[in-house]
């Protein structure tokens, strides 16, 4: 591991000083799952460490019925989860909190984190699309805000600019007759990466016999994560059958295009994108229904 | 350099503590604040004075600090790099070997310790961000003589074969029955996913911490 | 008092070691400070064959923060010459090319060049400041392949041989080997019934948590110490004295406790690198591995292609097998195929048998001893074809297996007869078992459910050279010293067998393994011998005790000693009652009576006793459309002579069991079109976690060995044999479809089942 130096500004204003001087030879730490091995084995080298953590923003974590969830971005996920209110109104989120790295992981780890990592296949990346996550983004400029689903430009990168920095994440309140669920492959039953992860959040009639709109998101089969707006779309106004399922999981199928890695080739990738996304459109059902 | 007996360590009466809000430079010193490079509104307190720079020289312009960790308890000091991880300064500045050293990437839970009471990987963890926190290790767990339930339990059930993961596991163990004194065979394994056992111990492991439950329920 | 009236074995007294396990306290390689310790490490090859140009080590030596630099250059040429390490015959050429390479790079990690720094921040810098100069050649990496006329091949001198002579062909195969029993056409015409198929298996590592290490301070006389963990320090030592060309005298193996080993810790890799470190820079070296360099720089177990025929009548008996086994070597010769031909047919009496192995070399790292090593291989063969003939039979295959079962007289296709042996009774354990005899629920959320069993079979080695040195205590109370390792529990239950001798406690004997200067030679712990071999030494010290004790007595008493009797712990004196005392009570006294009781022993019995023999039985759950195998439930049915320990019994079988689901679903080496591993970490490298298991039900049978004092057999390397064949069976029971490639991994089985309309 290279040598660096290791700050820790207490306000929003200090740590995009220090960004902002070091421009790209400077990262951010919060829990340190990802970058703390990826420095170890070089694929990433900083001059400046700047650990957010004492940050009061990135800290928050906050609900309200009316206005919605903040997240600060170096919440860790344990926080999220054990909070009783949060877990029960965003069942969704909750499954990637749960999900990413095992308890230890979850000790330090952050939505926040996982998101500015931006992996093709970051477990939580998903869940907060279909729940029109919105990423609040402080830098030299001020501050501003870009949508989840256009937070990830490619394997590792994002919008963030020199000098920014991901400082929450909001949600929306949930509405009446709604239910989030996400899922992932893996070849064992923990511990692995998804070798295709689908995030689903629908929003159904109050009869709850069709749907009144979908969010579909599939992870790690694509550079970036992607919110499949199609095959929510197919679902608006549909009756709540198989049959349209399966045809918004089709949709979601011919969006993806995996590459073929050790986790998975190309074709079970996109097999797997329909079979997943069936389940979990399934499961977000159940639990509008709930 | 055959003089040099222990590894290079730059004279410790150089270094200071971190404090929070300050910023470590290996690159040398800062002589009161705003000075240099840094606008007011980051003022550091004073880190290293010059003379830590011909020490800093024998390890390439690398400087290392006194830090003081809070470890089962006690308090420690332990000159480190910005780059030491928690593993690292437990294992090689303090001697304390429980946790160890396998994958490196938290993919195995054989680093595990507490941290605040949460379980964290040390391998992931820089030593400079586990200041001002309570650190936790299996070392920890016994109160003098007595071994904790759990250790026990271990011991016991036979929970252990060549015992390399045992700290690890001990500590997720240990985790799990401090949030849920009651935990169900599902919930043990699932609260133990974290930790990789290659001996095949994970049987007797399941019935160690159920037997450690039941025992700290009967307040044993 | 366990079943067989003894009155220790058989018991489960808690493990010596146990305590300082929980603690933290137990020191490992990794975990040993010396002052002045320097840290070392390995630059490896990028490539996985290539001709080494060139090496310069100005730019790292010219760092600061560097103490020393070597290379193959300095490392003694060594001629050819055999050794055996106790589960492998090593050549000591290839060891030591294999440590440091010369003059070519044979796979991607293979070690060529050391380095000693400050700390290993800058022991890693440097390695990058080495600049090697390679002539890249093409490689090859898949076992047939290596085979063919045209392949590349890695040792331009080395001829293949065969059937035991050296043919002039330059091959990557070393060597080819035949068995052959009776006449296997006859065989098969005779049946009603043939089946032959075909199979492969990739790279799967041994896994073990601990990585390798090894310190090593060699001072100013010339003497080296090596704090090392291994399974054999006195291998190790003759490795060392062998690689080094130093006196055996000059060297020193502290072993320190040992983070799992299953075969791979034998081998050196890392110390002789450590010695020549430290050599050149006067200061002790410390050394350890990252869990890549552990994948990729040492001693995985081979891939292979098997090809297997059997044949057998309506009445359901087998008349003929024959087996092709080619191994991957890797980038040395030295594959256990040999082994593996001694295990792929022997659960079974056939008349008529022939097998052919081949052991060939491929650019991937050289493989090494895992767990009843070949064994696993060669029964994922066998025991498909078992099921698939005894189906089309409409026998049950628990049922063919014991009608068609080995029983003592069988002979095994490599000449051996079996002695006593329990592979009969081990079966009808399965058969009779609970979970066999239970039915399957079926699933209720549209997956599908099947079952299938699986036997397999290891050696048990001659028991080896094993020494215990001991001395009693004041109280009554035994120190034992002995030279195996503990990988599994053996320092308990060696000092187990010890308190049964001689009546006392478990608890009464502290167990302490020593280095080799404390001791004498041990041989490793592994082959299945340890229990056996080194119990054998307890036994016959516990007897050299009692008779010491005899001694002592006589002249207490003045009494002549071969009046005295032993028996139940106590000493007796025939013609007077009141002249007696416990094993403890003499020892209180016997100082008096000619100073400390000690005793040191050495043995190295004859005769192995015929192995141990495992059947095993597994439910699974199949989801169809993404080829994720989840197991229910899991038996595991093993002969172990005599368990000394059931506890450790027990958890050596699931031990093995856990390993071999791994092996079977999920563990393979990834290797690209540029010969290197693409997931060598344990996060792409799948072992089974906690929640990929259910709790695996052991069956202990004992049919004691006969060539044993307590009828012991090895324990610890048979129950990794039956389990991808288990689930082979149990994936076609589920499906209806037969995977005869390993691992089967979700995207195989969906594969499969896709293709094949299941």
């Amino acid at each position: 591991m290279h040598a660096f130096d290791y700050a820790t500004p207490e306000s929003v204003a200090d740590a995009v000083v220090m960004l902002s001087d070091h421009g790209k030879n400077a990262c951010v730490l919060a829990g340190g799952t990802d970058l703390i091995v990826q420095l170890r084995e070089n694929r990433r080298r900083t001059d400046l460490v700047v650990d957010v953590k004492k940050i009061a923003e990135l800290n928050a974590l906050s609900y309200d019925a009316a206005t919605g969830l903040t997240i600060g971005a170096a919440v860790p996920c344990y926080r999220i989860y054990g909070d009783a209110e949060i877990a029960a109104a965003y069942p969704g989120l909750m499954d990637a909190a749960r999900l990413v790295g095992g308890t230890g992981i979850q000790g330090r780890a952050s939505l926040g984190g996982n998101l500015c990592n931006a992996s093709p296949a970051g477990d939580t990346i998903p869940p907060m699309i279909v729940l029109s996550g919105e990423a609040e983004i402080a830098g030299p400029n001020g501050t501003r805000k870009v949508a989840v689903e256009d937070f990830c430009t490619a394997p590792g990168r994002t919008v963030l600019e020199d000098g920014e920095f991901l400082v929450s994440l909001h949600f929306p309140a949930p509405l009446a007759n709604s239910g989030a669920f996400y899922r992932r492959f893996i070849p064992r039953n923990e511990m692995d990466i998804a070798v295709v992860g689908v995030g689903a959040s629908v929003v159904l009639s109050g009869d709850r016999s069709s749907f009144v709109s979908a969010r579909i998101a599939v992870g790690a089969v694509a550079p970036t994560p992607l919110f499949v707006r199609e095959a929510g779309e197919a679902l608006a106004g549909q009756p709540v059958s198989d049959e349209t399922i399966r045809r918004a999981a089709d949709l979601a199928r011919d969006a993806a295009r995996p590459i073929s890695d050790m986790r998975g080739t190309a074709e079970y990738r996109k097999h797997l994108t329909s079979v997943l996304t069936r389940r979990v459109v399934e499961g977000a059902v159940q639990r509008a229904k709930e | 350099m055959a003089d040099r007996h222990d590894e290079a360590r730059p004279d410790e009466s150089t270094h200071s503590e971190i404090k929070p809000g300050t910023r470590f430079t290996r690159r040398g010193f800062l002589k009161g604040a705003g000075a240099g490079a840094v606008t007011a509104a980051v003022a550091p307190a004073i880190l290293v004075s010059e003379a830590g720079t011909a020490a800093a020289q024998e390890t390439e312009g690398v400087m290392s600090a006194t830090i003081s960790l809070d470890v089962n308890g006690s308090t420690h000091n332990a000159l480190v790099e910005a780059r030491t991880t928690l593993a690292d300064a437990l294992r090689d500045r303090l001697e304390i070997t429980g946790p160890k050293v396998v994958c490196d990437k938290g993919e195995c839970g054989a680093c595990t310790v507490e941290l605040d009471g949460k379980l964290v990987f040390s391998c992931m963890t820089l030593a400079m961000d586990a200041q001002g926190r309570k650190i936790e290790t299996v070392e920890g767990m016994a109160d003098g003589d007595s071994l904790h339930p759990l250790q026990e339990a271990f011991v016991e059930k036979d929970a252990l074969m060549c015992g390399f993961c045992t700290p690890g596991f001990l500590m997720s163990s240990k985790s799990l029955l401090d949030a849920n004194d009651n935990p169900t065979p599902e919930e043990v394994r699932e609260g133990l996913s974290g930790n990789i056992c290659r001996c095949g111990t994970y049987p007797h492991v399941f019935e160690a911490v159920m037997s450690a439950a039941e025992k700290m329920r009967k307040g044993g | 008092m366990s079943q067989n009236g003894h009155k220790v074995i058989g018991t489960r007294p808690i493990r010596h070691d146990g305590v300082d396990k929980v603690t933290g306290r137990a020191i490992y390689g990794a975990d040993i400070q010396l002052t002045g310790l320097l840290h070392g490490t390995v630059k490896r090859s990028p490539h996985p064959h290539a001709r080494i140009k060139n090496i310069d080590t100005s730019r790292a030596e010219a760092h600061p923060g560097v103490r020393a630099v070597v290379t193959a250059h300095d490392l003694p040429q060594i001629a050819d010459k055999l050794a055996d390490l106790g589960e492998a015959i090593v050549n000591l050429r290839d060891a030591s090319n294999n440590v440091l390479a010369y003059g070519k790079v044979l796979y991607k990690g293979h070690a060529v060049a050391g380095v000693a720094a400050i700390n290993l921040h800058v022991a890693q810098e440097a390695v990058e400041l080495i600049d090697v100069e390679y002539e890249v050649l093409p490689h090859v990496t898949g076992v047939l392949e290596a085979m063919e006329d045209g392949a590349p091949i890695l040792h331009e001198d080395m001829k293949t041989t065969s059937m035991g002579e050296e043919t002039d062909k330059v091959s990557n195969i070393a060597n080819h080997f035949q068995h052959k029993m009776g006449e296997p056409d006859d065989g098969f015409a005779e049946a009603d019934v043939v089946i032959e198929r075909e199979f492969t298996t990739q790279t799967v590592h041994q896994g073990y948590i601990e990585t390798h290490n090894a310190t090593a301070l060699w001072n100013e006389e010339g003497q080296l110490t090596i704090w090392t963990s291994t399974q054999g320090a006195f291998s190790v030592r003759d490795q060392m004295a062998e690689i080094l060309q130093m006196p055996v005298s000059k060297v020193k193996i502290v072993p320190l406790e040992i983070g799992g080993g299953f075969g791979g810790k034998i081998s050196v890799y890392l110390d002789p690198v450590a010695a020549l470190l430290s050599k050149k820079t006067g200061h002790p070296v410390k050394m350890t591995m990252t869990r890549d360099e552990v994948f990729e720089g040492t001693g995985p177990t081979p891939g292979s292609y098997l090809k297997v025929k059997m044949g057998a009548t309506s009445d359901g008996r087998l008349t003929a097998a024959t087996a092709y086994m080619a191994y991957e070597a890797g980038a040395y010769p030295g594959s256990p195929v040999g082994a593996g031909a001694g295990c792929i047919f022997t659960p079974y009496d056939i008349p008529n048998v022939q097998i052919d192995g081949y052991d060939v070399c491929v650019n991937k790292p050289k493989t090494n001893a895992y767990r009843a090593p070949g064994a696993t291989n060669a029964a994922y063969a066998t025991e498909t074809v078992v099921d698939e003939i005894s189906e089309k039979l409409g026998v049950d295959p628990l049922e063919f297996r014991v009608k068609n079962g080995a029983k003592e007289g069988t002979r095994r296709a490599d000449g051996p007869v079996h002695p006593r042996i329990g592979c009969i009774e081990t079966t009808e354990a399965a058969l009779n078992s609970e979970h066999y005899r239970s039915s399957l629920a079926k699933s209720a959320n549209g997956k599908v459910r099947g079952r299938g069993v699986a036997s397999g079979y290891w050696f048990n080695f001659n028991g080896g050279r094993s020494a215990i040195s001991v001395s009693i205590n004041p109280d009554g109370t035994i120190n034992m010293l002995e030279g195996s390792t503990d990988i599994g529990g053996s320092r308990a239950s060696i000092a187990m067998q010890l308190a049964e001798t001689i009546g006392l406690e478990a608890t009464d004997i502290k167990p302490y393994v020593v280095d080799t200067d404390s001791i004498g030679y041990t041989d490793v712990t592994g082959g299945s011998r340890t229990t056996f071999g080194t119990g054998y030494a307890a036994h016959a010290t516990g007897q050299a005790l009692i008779r010491e004790m005899k001694e002592r007595a006589s002249k207490l008493w003045d009494v002549p000693a071969d009046a005295i009797d032993f028996e139940d712990g106590v000493f007796s004196y025939r013609d007077d009652a009141e002249k007696r005392g416990s094993f403890k009570e003499m020892a209180s006294q016997a100082g008096d009576a000619g100073g400390p009781v000690v005793a040191q022993v050495s043995t190295n019995p004859d005769g192995s006793g015929g192995g141990a023999f495992a059947t095993h039985v597994v439910d699974v759950e199949v989801d169809r459309e993404t080829g994720k195998v989840d197991i229910l439930r899991y038996t595991a049915v093993q002969d172990a002579g005599t368990a000394i320990h059931p506890s450790y019994v027990e958890g050596q079988m699931q031990g093995g069991v856990v390993q071999g689901i791994g092996w079977g679903l999920n563990e393979e080496y990834i290797y690209n079109d540029d010969g290197s591993m693409t997931n060598a970490s344990f996060l792409d490298y799948r072992m089974p976690t906690t929640l990929d298991l259910p709790m695996i039900e052991t069956i202990i049978v004992e049919v004691p060995n006969e060539s044993h004092p307590y009828g012991v057999r090895g324990v610890g390397e048979v129950p990794i044999v039956p389990p991808p064949a288990a689930l082979a069976n149990a994936i076609y029971d589920a499906t209806g479809v037969r995977l005869r490639d390993l691992p089967m991994s979700p995207p195989r089985v969906q594969k499969a089942l896709a293709e094949n309309g299941g």
